[in-house]
């Protein structure tokens, strides 16, 4: 009986020193998987960062009056006239 | 001898008696017991009952919580073009408490940060007792990192979002603006609020003395980005709208204008632009009327672009048909003391031709075979007088007053546009229903939106008010400048005077309300220009609004690819450019018979 009963605390024992061992690994796997996860989240910021300045760039540049001016000054383009169109039939 | 040196104590008779060392035992245990049990007490106090106090207590000097910004969503014309997008930005904070330690790097500071120095340290002074003050927003993030470089003490970052508008003053009034918040503040960026803003997220950091992160532990809340937007507007055809209405603007002096264009088969609002704007970018430098949207905000009395409705009732109240003649002379008459006059006498005509010279005569009778009943139930059916249901921030009812309360006087008013008024929304989304077999639809501003159609009226009597409405984009109708070229156009023309304190101004209102192509209908437009002056003094609808629907109409009709539905002319004798706009009453007096 004496020996079952020190076999139980011995493994008891083990049991909570593992348990305690393995919260304070989970809690540093998750403190390491956070940082990586803001480091992520920085990268993707970054990576946005860049979109938003393009997409306002392209914006820009297409912007329609800036597409009229460059056609109608400089290319010396015009709406066609109506003699100058034709129309098909589908 | 030293006088003060101390005098040896006389030799005692008697030594006191020898201390008891068991008595003396107890008495060092006791205190020393009573010591341990105080220091038990105190570190259970401690460690135990206010345990939490102190942990939260410690904590709170170097973890702290942080919020997570989020981006506000980017808003989107129907064809995916960026309309509204917010770029980060860096705002840098102090302590001024801290920063006050470091007083002689205020200066570099100040130059970094482009602010006045003795400005800056006196705002540092002011906030002395607090914590956290912005030294600067929304400076670029290159800018920012050059102040966070000097590395003076107390001086932080924050990131947080700006937004931009690379349409500019194009679509100002539909998108409306943003606060330094970044929160909606007008417009659909209001509207739209919720939808757009997301919900920052929440993590805890680890920050040394000096306020700065030294590490990320745990989040809290998981950052919610805000959700995209795309609208029902074109902005091609917003452009051309904006620069049509901008040039007529100018050509006629007039002070400002408006104009809205609906997609007829889904209430899509695909052009909403108001003259004049003011750029969303840079928002302190415009004035409080540039930035309202006219088009959904102010309401003017629509003038003759009501008798359409009128002429609705009269045929719904089985009175009237089309080819009903109407005797217009003398083109006056004289009604509670009141005269009221056409340009010129149109003679005998018919209720088709009182559409097409625009006769309010005509429409004054017409009105007198009705009951205000009738009139009311036409004009609420089509919308007026309440919200069209945009949901646009700021959207007015216009008003339309209660039967009960038309006297003769008023009835003959409504019937050909005075005593109420409209929004140009409104009258688009009428026209719109019009056009439409007498279905109407709740206009909206985003693409696909679920939006039912509504019975208002018998769809034989809309297609021939249409009929009715073609009659005037000809040469003998009012409004020849408003035809599209290889397309048939519906419309009616509105001059109406400007109401003012004591009654009506020398001024006008200009509109224009079309449909193209009449024969299938796809869009409605509806033009409003107030108070033109110059280029002659022209005012009419005809010629100041209708000529802003025909160049923005010709260029819709070539972007959204609509087959032209005036192919006979086009077969039979060619492509040819419409006839010249004659003076409208030489050409209507011909016709008189």
């Amino acid at each position: 009986m004496k020996a079952i009963g020190a076999l139980a605390f011995a493994v008891l024992l083990l049991a909570v020193v593992a348990s305690a061992i393995a919260v304070v690994w989970a809690r540093h796997q998750g403190r390491v998987a956070f940082v990586q996860l803001t480091q992520l989240q920085n990268q993707r910021d970054a990576l946005n960062v860049d979109y938003g300045r393009l997409e306002l760039e392209q914006a820009t540049w297409a912007a329609p009056g800036r597409i009229e001016q460059i056609a109608r000054g400089q290319l010396g383009m015009v709406d066609p006239a109506p003699d100058q169109t034709e129309l098909i039939r589908q | 001898m030293n006088p003060r040196a101390p005098t040896p104590p006389p030799m005692s008779a008697r030594r006191p008696p020898a201390p008891n060392p068991r008595k003396r035992l107890v008495l060092v245990l006791f205190v020393l017991g009573c010591v341990s049990v105080g220091l038990i007490a105190r570190a259970i106090d401690l460690q135990v009952i206010r345990k939490q106090f102190y942990q939260d207590q410690g904590d709170a000097r170097f973890l702290r919580e942080v919020p997570i910004p989020v981006s506000r969503g980017t808003i989107f014309d129907r064809n995916g073009v960026p309309l509204a997008v917010s770029t980060p930005v860096v705002s840098i904070w102090a302590n001024p408490s801290e920063l006050m330690d470091h007083a002689d790097q205020i200066p570099e500071l100040a130059k970094a940060l482009d602010v006045d120095a003795s400005e800056l340290s006196k705002r540092l002074k002011e906030r002395s007792e607090r914590e956290f003050v912005y030294l600067r927003r929304q400076m670029s993030p290159e800018a920012a990192q050059d102040v966070l470089n000097l590395g003076i003490p107390g001086v932080n970052s924050q990131r947080e979002y700006k937004r931009y508008y690379p349409s500019g003053a194009v679509t100002a009034h539909v998108l409306g603006f943003t606060n330094i918040d970044d929160r909606g503040q007008e417009g659909l960026e209001l509207a739209y609020d919720s939808w757009l803003a997301g919900k920052p997220g929440l993590k805890r950091v680890i920050r040394d003395a000096q306020g700065r992160t030294v590490e990320d532990v745990e989040q809290i809340r998981a950052p919610v980005p805000g959700h995209d937007l795309t609208l029902s507007i074109d902005s091609r055809i917003q452009y051309l709208a904006y620069t049509a209405l901008m040039q007529a603007i100018t050509k006629h002096t007039a002070t400002s204008g408006s104009m809205v264009i609906l997609d007829i088969a889904s209430g899509e609002i695909l052009a909403m632009v108001n003259v004049p704007s003011y750029n969303p970018n840079a928002i302190d430098g415009s004035e409080a009327a540039a930035r309202r949207n006219r088009a959904v905000t102010d309401v003017v009395e629509p003038g003759s672009t009501m008798k359409t409705f009128t002429v609705a009732a009269a045929l719904e109240s089985g009175k009237w048909t089309p080819t009903t003649p109407l005797d217009t002379t003398p083109g006056s008459l004289t009604l509670g003391g009141h005269v009221f006059k056409d340009t010129h006498s149109h003679g005998l005509i018919d209720v088709s031709h009182m559409i097409t010279y625009s006769s309010d005569v005509g429409a004054i009778k017409i009105s007198q075979t009705l009951t205000a009943e009738q009139m009311w139930d036409m004009l609420h059916r089509f919308g007026f007088g309440q919200s069209t249901g945009s949901g646009f921030p700021g959207e007015s009812t216009g008003y339309l007053p209660v039967p009960r309360k038309w006297g003769v006087l008023t009835k003959a008013n409504i019937s050909f546009g005075y005593g109420l008024n409209v929004t140009p929304l409104q009258l688009a989304q009428a026209y719109a229903a019009m056009a439409n077999d007498g279905r109407i639809r709740e206009p909206t501003f985003v693409r696909g939106a679920d939006n039912p159609v509504n019975d208002i009226l018998d769809p034989r009597i809309a297609h021939e008010v249409m009929q009715m409405l073609q009659t005037v984009v000809t040469p003998i109708g009012t409004a020849p400048d408003a035809a599209v070229t290889n397309y048939t156009v519906a419309g009616k023309t509105g001059t109406s005077h400007i109401a003012t304190g004591g009654g009506y101004a020398d001024k006008y209102f200009s509109l224009f309300a079309g449909i193209i192509p009449a024969g299938d209908p796809r869009l409605v437009g509806v033009v409003m220009i107030k108070d033109p002056g110059g280029h002659g003094g022209e005012y009419y609808g005809g010629l100041v609004a209708a000529p802003v629907f025909s160049e923005v109409m010709t260029g819709a009709m070539r972007l959204l690819d609509v087959p032209p539905d005036n192919v006979q002319r086009w077969y039979a004798g060619g492509p040819q450019t419409p006839p010249p706009a004659a003076p409208i009453g030489t050409i209507a007096r011909s016709r008189d018979p």
